[in-house]
């Protein structure tokens, strides 16, 4: 697959901060996540390209690293904290009630495409846990109705 | 009062920009560095501070430096580690949100001392603010020539790149961190070479903490015998404190090192939730808990591995009594598990078997016996891979164990969680 031509010019920029290739990368797949719906197989070949280098490299990352998306994901990615600074402050709770708002398991996404509920590792919000991130906005000192107000907001 | 220093901008509004920090005397110690000293003079200055590392090693800075070869063909590297995962750890968020320019001044001190060219800053992915608000520094920084081809008219060059992680807590391991720039899966190299030796594209890298390089531009403006009169003389200087869990007032505190457990709990987090602590995580969950009966035990590097445990990232998590240690040392065995690189078998293996086995023994389907082949398996696990992640693990665990084995055992023999 051709990526877009700008896309392409971003990935070309960003290679320059880098004395190898292999560097850029990463910073090329946010780029692309950026630009497509989730990093299928198509777009790493395409990255891989790009950039002049074996596929697998390209592959491996995308695969190793977990923002990095390769399946889609819904309009909204849920992130809740479930490490021990939120947990100490209940975000079990929190993880029930998302699930039973959303008619979802964690891991899974609502049918209509709106919602992905996942749980994370520490988001470094300690001191305003419970937290959770929506896509990449920060979300804290939360409870089960600040989380209902917010979903609210989002199915508007 | 203590004085804060690393913590002393964040209340203006617009702390984070280049003319809030000028206007708080930001960059003169960088000036003063370029004018007064050689690199040399830098390091061995830093080296007299006694500065330790503030990323969880505690290493002393100028030691560091000072193994980068004076003699090699190939330019240093300077990388910030800046990829912030300790869970309970949040000072690096605060200080690249609130006072980027700080540890940036910071780095370009560094970059001088040891000759660097080309600095990386190494941000986990989830920091989106952290990675805008540094970027937009670096550009202002560069703008004004605290960056860039010949920095106040010193000759000294040096650029600066942000290197966003993408959620892989292994990434603050340093060897992991240089992987991850050049492009690879992010897993630990054996040691040695050292970073400094050859370390990033194989050539000499000192890598630092963000709050490392926030201390340094306060050792060049207010000397080393200002910054060595704070604390403990095994820990001097500024610290951050990462307050967490059961606790009234959670929050980042600026303290000298040398304080109690008690006195930080009690003095700045106003006491924990319930009223009675059951026990305490020092330094980030890779750190040892302690329970109760041993609060008085010092916040510093020396005292805490005197006691069989670490300050670490200086993550504080306070447990109340109402929290279940079973539970809790679950969650973080899941965690290290979780995170595993999956490079060394003892670690990969080991830390998925210990978390079924608390996975049962919470529950309430758990043996005596359980207990025993944890024990067995931290041993295993302790010291037999190529970075210190299993190490870690096993240690949170072999704590808790030690600790509270009668709430293990309670769980055994009521057949579940008695805090549930």
């Amino acid at each position: 697959m051709e990526l877009s031509k700008k896309l392409i010019e971003q990935i070309q920029l960003v290679a320059e901060n880098y004395p190898n290739r292999r560097s850029a990368i990463m910073p090329a797949l946010y780029l692309a996540q950026n630009r497509y719906d989730c990093l299928h197989g198509e777009v790493l070949k395409g990255i891989a390209n790009v950039l002049e280098i074996p596929e697998i490299w390209v592959f491996e990352l995308a695969t190793f690293y977990t923002m990095y998306n390769t399946e889609p994901m819904g309009k909204y990615h849920i992130q809740l904290c479930t490490n021990i600074p939120c947990q100490l402050r209940k975000a079990d709770i929190l993880k029930r009630f998302l699930e039973d708002r959303l008619h979802i398991k964690t891991g899974e996404t609502t049918l209509d495409g709106k919602f992905t509920l996942s749980t994370v590792e520490c988001i470094g919000s300690c001191d305003k846990a419970p937290a959770l991130m929506i896509n990449q906005d920060y979300h804290e000192h939360l409870d089960e109705n600040r989380v209902g107000e917010i979903l609210d907001q989002l199915n508007e | 009062m203590f004085e804060k220093v690393l913590l002393k901008n964040m209340d203006h509004p617009e702390s984070h920009t280049i003319g809030a920090y000028e206007a708080a005397g930001g960059y003169k110690a960088l000036a003063t560095v370029l004018k007064k000293y050689t690199p040399d003079e830098v390091i061995k200055q830093v080296k007299a501070s006694n500065l330790r590392g503030r990323g969880g090693a505690g290493f002393p800075t100028g030691l560091k430096w000072s193994f980068v070869p004076k003699d090699s063909a190939k330019i240093p590297y300077l990388c910030c580690n800046a990829d912030e995962g300790e869970p309970g750890t949040f000072k690096d968020r605060a200080l690249m949100e609130k006072d980027p320019h700080m540890m940036i001044e910071g780095m370009i001190i560094a970059a001088y001392a040891i000759g660097a060219k080309i600095a990386y800053i190494y941000i986990r992915g989830e920091y989106e603010l952290c990675i805008n608000r540094v970027e937009k520094a670096i550009k202002d920084a560069t703008e004004k020539e605290y960056l860039g081809a010949d920095i106040l008219k010193s000759g000294f060059a040096l650029e600066v790149y942000v290197h966003r992680g993408a959620g892989a807590y292994i990434c603050g391991e340093e060897t992991a961190l240089l992987e991850s720039i050049e492009g690879r899966r992010a897993q630990p190299k054996l040691k040695p070479p050292f970073p400094a030796i050859s370390g990033l594209y194989d050539c000499p890298t000192v890598i630092n903490n963000v709050e490392t390089f926030a201390c340094l531009p306060h050792i060049f403006e207010r000397g080393v015998d200002w910054f060595c009169s704070i604390g403990p003389e095994g820990s001097p200087g500024p610290k951050l404190f990462c307050l967490s869990g059961q606790i009234n007032k959670p929050g980042l505190y600026e303290a000298p090192m040398g304080i109690t457990m008690r006195e930080m709990i009690e003095e700045y987090g106003g006491g924990a939730c319930s009223g009675q602590v059951k026990a305490v995580i020092p330094g980030g969950v890779s750190a040892p808990m302690f329970p109760v009966s041993d609060l008085d035990i010092k916040l510093d590097f020396e005292s805490l591995a005197a006691a069989g445990s670490m300050l670490g990232s200086a993550g504080v998590i306070v447990l109340d009594d109402s929290a279940c240690v079973v539970n809790t040392i679950t969650r973080i065995t899941e965690f290290f598990n979780h995170e595993s690189c999956g490079k060394c078998t003892p670690c990969r293996e080991g830390l998925d078997w210990c978390a079924k086995i608390l996975r049962r023994l919470e529950s309430g389907d758990g043996k005596l016996e359980d207990l025993d082949q944890l024990e067995a398996l931290c041993s295993t696990i302790f010291g037999n891979s190529f970075c210190a992640l299993g190490v870690g693990a096993s240690w949170a665990l072999q704590a808790a164990l030690k600790h509270f084995r009668a709430e293990f055992v309670q769980h055994i023999e009521e057949k579940g969680c008695p805090f549930h």
